[in-house]
């Protein structure tokens, strides 16, 4: 995997695979950290590797791994000094993804999400100790991507369903029969609210998600759907942060598609 | 990536083969009654020997070990010994075809599965049809459901997640794979530039709702408000669950026998080259491993007693071309980039050879493999005396 971490201080490219975690410069010249990761975790037979990137409060940045452990890196502002401030351990599954929290948290509601494979989620409390705000328990299939905003966890399942959670309390609010394959990327675009999925039945999705003023009841509407003819989506992203255009990635495909408005 | 994804590569790729081989010598049949009964016994045969060594012990012990997957060179070759396991040879052009038959076949599988979890499904059909062609040899059959019961073992209780690791794997070694198959050419299921088409129609996956609705809840928990949306698609609601016990209905058809003897099976060569460039990248790097490269698989099939064809018995050559003059020209003109660039690997008895193939082997248990029983060799004669 391969994700750009925005802290205010400075911007960094973490890649995670197989053998550990690599942190460089923003214009990839200087590896400024490598993490590798600690094989004897592992049971023999279990496949080891780090998954789900996050840049989180200010100046942390969260990486899973497949034995359920987030390691929490202090990143300095200048420098090669990052040093392990934490490991999350309450994850028993590999993790899939970890969310930071892409607009303004509500009090409570914590701002990192972590999700695993068994399809549990752990929603956090970023700071120089994080604090676990609450679980959402799995209904039994993996959950693949995960996305926060505005205290909404919006989650990816691989059954195909995107369903939303308040982060605060792990109440579900909505369930959403999105795609008829395992969803491989779930993107926010913070500026509007809108969510794009992507997965292996070759349909993309855009959806608006909203909070009702009056109720705080959490709303999601379907916006548009495209669907890239024998391609299994494997990666979908929003190009601005008010998801004007968004670009896909697919199985075999050695292009980029993008999408805008027309 | 998934250390347990080899056992899986490996039977679905051995049952492909196993189809392909069936449908080609009795295509390649000789006419007349008489020659008829004897060539019923000798396809059967050339697949017991395949089967047998297929599923031998400790071959099969060695294969579900946790590991990395092969390169597709060790992979290959690991192929090339099963083929000439019983008394058909094939050649080089004939071996290339087969391998790239096998591998499409069993990378559009891999592709379509709904579930990760149908992966195992998939394998299973492959297995029954293997018990089917060797329904009559009860030592066999012994064989195959053991490694049956082995499958079920290892991996009736990895969660969705571990699958797709699986899966995941299985794609990444398939990767930039764009063979063109006729058979699938004409049942529209690969399009003319070498992708698979994937349906957006008929039964979503066993766990999966019809996309379409969209529930909406209050902080009590109950609904509020509900919506519908369409797409192109066309899905509907599956009808069963296949079954993953040692018997009983697949329901999933991926994995069943696609060939009949009616219907010719080709390849084209010309693949778009574009694709072709990183793959051929890897072919042509020169891989100074490549002899003492793992096969350790390779080494033991290599020991096994294999039926060898002596003195003037040059044994039955098998062509999947239609003509040998085909598969002469297949040959010549197969594109330097998809050119398997066999290593062939002689396990022989050479102590210098031995040295090297133990000084890499060090940390694996190298038990001498034993030569088979001569059981076997007796139930054939037994049967040629039959006839």
């Amino acid at each position: 995997q391969a994700a750009w971490c925005v802290l205010p201080s400075r911007v960094l490219l973490v890649l995670t695979s197989q053998k550990g975690i690599q942190m460089y410069e923003s214009d990839g010249s200087i590896m400024v950290y490598w993490h590798a990761l600690d094989v004897a975790e592992h049971p023999p037979a279990q496949a080891v590797f780090a998954r789900g990137i996050a840049a989180a409060g200010e100046r942390f940045i969260c990486v899973g791994t497949s034995s359920g452990l987030v390691l929490v890196f202090d990143i300095p502002p200048k420098g090669t000094n990052v040093t392990v401030s934490e490991v999350l351990e309450q994850h028993r599954d590999a993790i899939t993804d970890i969310a930071a929290e892409l607009g303004q948290a509500p009090d409570g509601a914590g701002d990192l999400v972590t999700a695993d494979d068994a399809g549990s989620l752990c929603v956090w409390s970023t700071g120089e100790e994080f604090t676990l705000v609450g679980k959402i328990p799995a209904f039994g299939c993996t959950c693949s991507s995960v996305k926060l905003w505005n205290g909404i966890v919006a989650a990816g399942y691989g059954n195909g369903q995107i369903r939303l959670y308040e982060a605060a309390t792990g109440l579900l609010r909505a369930e959403v029969n999105a795609h008829a394959r395992w969803i491989y990327a779930l993107d926010l675009a913070p500026q509007t609210g809108k969510l794009l999925s992507g997965a292996e039945d070759s349909f993309v999705h855009v959806w608006k998600l909203s909070r009702d003023p009056d109720t705080d009841d959490v709303e999601i509407e379907h916006c548009h759907a495209e669907c890239v003819t024998d391609t299994q989506v494997c990666g979908a992203r929003f190009c601005d942060p008010e998801g004007k255009s968004f670009a896909v990635t697919g199985y075999d495909l050695s292009e980029i598609f993008r999408y805008g408005p027309a | 990536m998934s250390a347990r994804t080899l056992p899986l590569l490996f039977l679905n790729l051995g049952g492909e083969m196993l189809y392909i081989l069936d449908q080609r010598l009795r295509a390649q049949s000789i006419p007349g009654e008489k020659a008829r009964k004897g060539e019923r016994l000798f396809v059967f045969a050339v697949m017991n020997d395949i089967i047998t060594t297929m599923f031998n012990k400790k071959f099969m012990e060695e294969l579900f070990k946790p590991q990395e997957l092969y390169s597709k060179k060790a992979l290959r070759t690991v192929y090339d010994r099963l083929a000439h396991a019983s008394i058909m040879r094939l050649n080089q052009a004939s071996m290339d075809k087969l391998y790239d038959l096998m591998t499409m076949a069993f990378k559009y599988q891999v592709l379509l599965c709904p579930r990760p979890k149908d992966l195992l499904l998939v394998t299973f059909n492959h297995l029954d049809a293997i018990k089917d062609f060797i329904h009559d040899s009860p030592g066999i059959l012994n064989q195959v459901d053991e490694t049956f019961r082995q499958l079920i073992e290892t991996y009736s209780c990895l969660s969705a997640g571990e699958f797709q690791l699986i899966r995941q794997t299985l794609l990444i070694f398939f990767q930039d794979m764009h063979i063109r198959v006729s058979i699938f050419l004409k049942d529209k299921v690969q399009n003319s530039n070498g992708r698979f088409v994937l349906p957006i129609s008929g039964p979503v996956p066993w766990g999966t709702e019809v996309p379409g609705l969209i529930r909406m809840f209050n902080r009590n928990g109950d609904e509020v408000k509900r919506t519908e949306f369409t797409t192109d698609g066309n899905y509907v609601t599956p009808q069963r669950e296949g079954s993953f016990d040692l018997y009983g209905d697949r329901v999933l058809k991926l994995g069943t026998n696609m060939y009949s003897v009616s219907r010719p099976v080709e390849t084209h060569m010309s693949g778009s080259s574009k694709n072709l460039a990183s793959q051929a990248k890897e072919n042509l790097t020169p891989n100074p491993l490549a002899k003492e490269e793992l096969n350790f698989l390779a080494r033991l099939l290599g020991g096994l007693d294999v039926k060898t064809p002596g003195g003037s018995e040059t044994g039955f050559r098998l062509n999947l071309f239609t003509t040998d003059e085909e598969e002469e020209h297949a040959a010549l003109t197969r594109p330097e980039e998809l050119s398997y660039k066999v290593i062939d690997i002689e396990a022989t008895q050479e102590p210098g050879r031995r040295a090297e193939l133990s000084r890499i082997l060090g940390e694996l248990e190298v038990a001498e493999p034993r030569p088979a029983s001569s059981g076997k060799g007796e139930d054939l004669l037994a049967l040629m005396d039959g006839l």
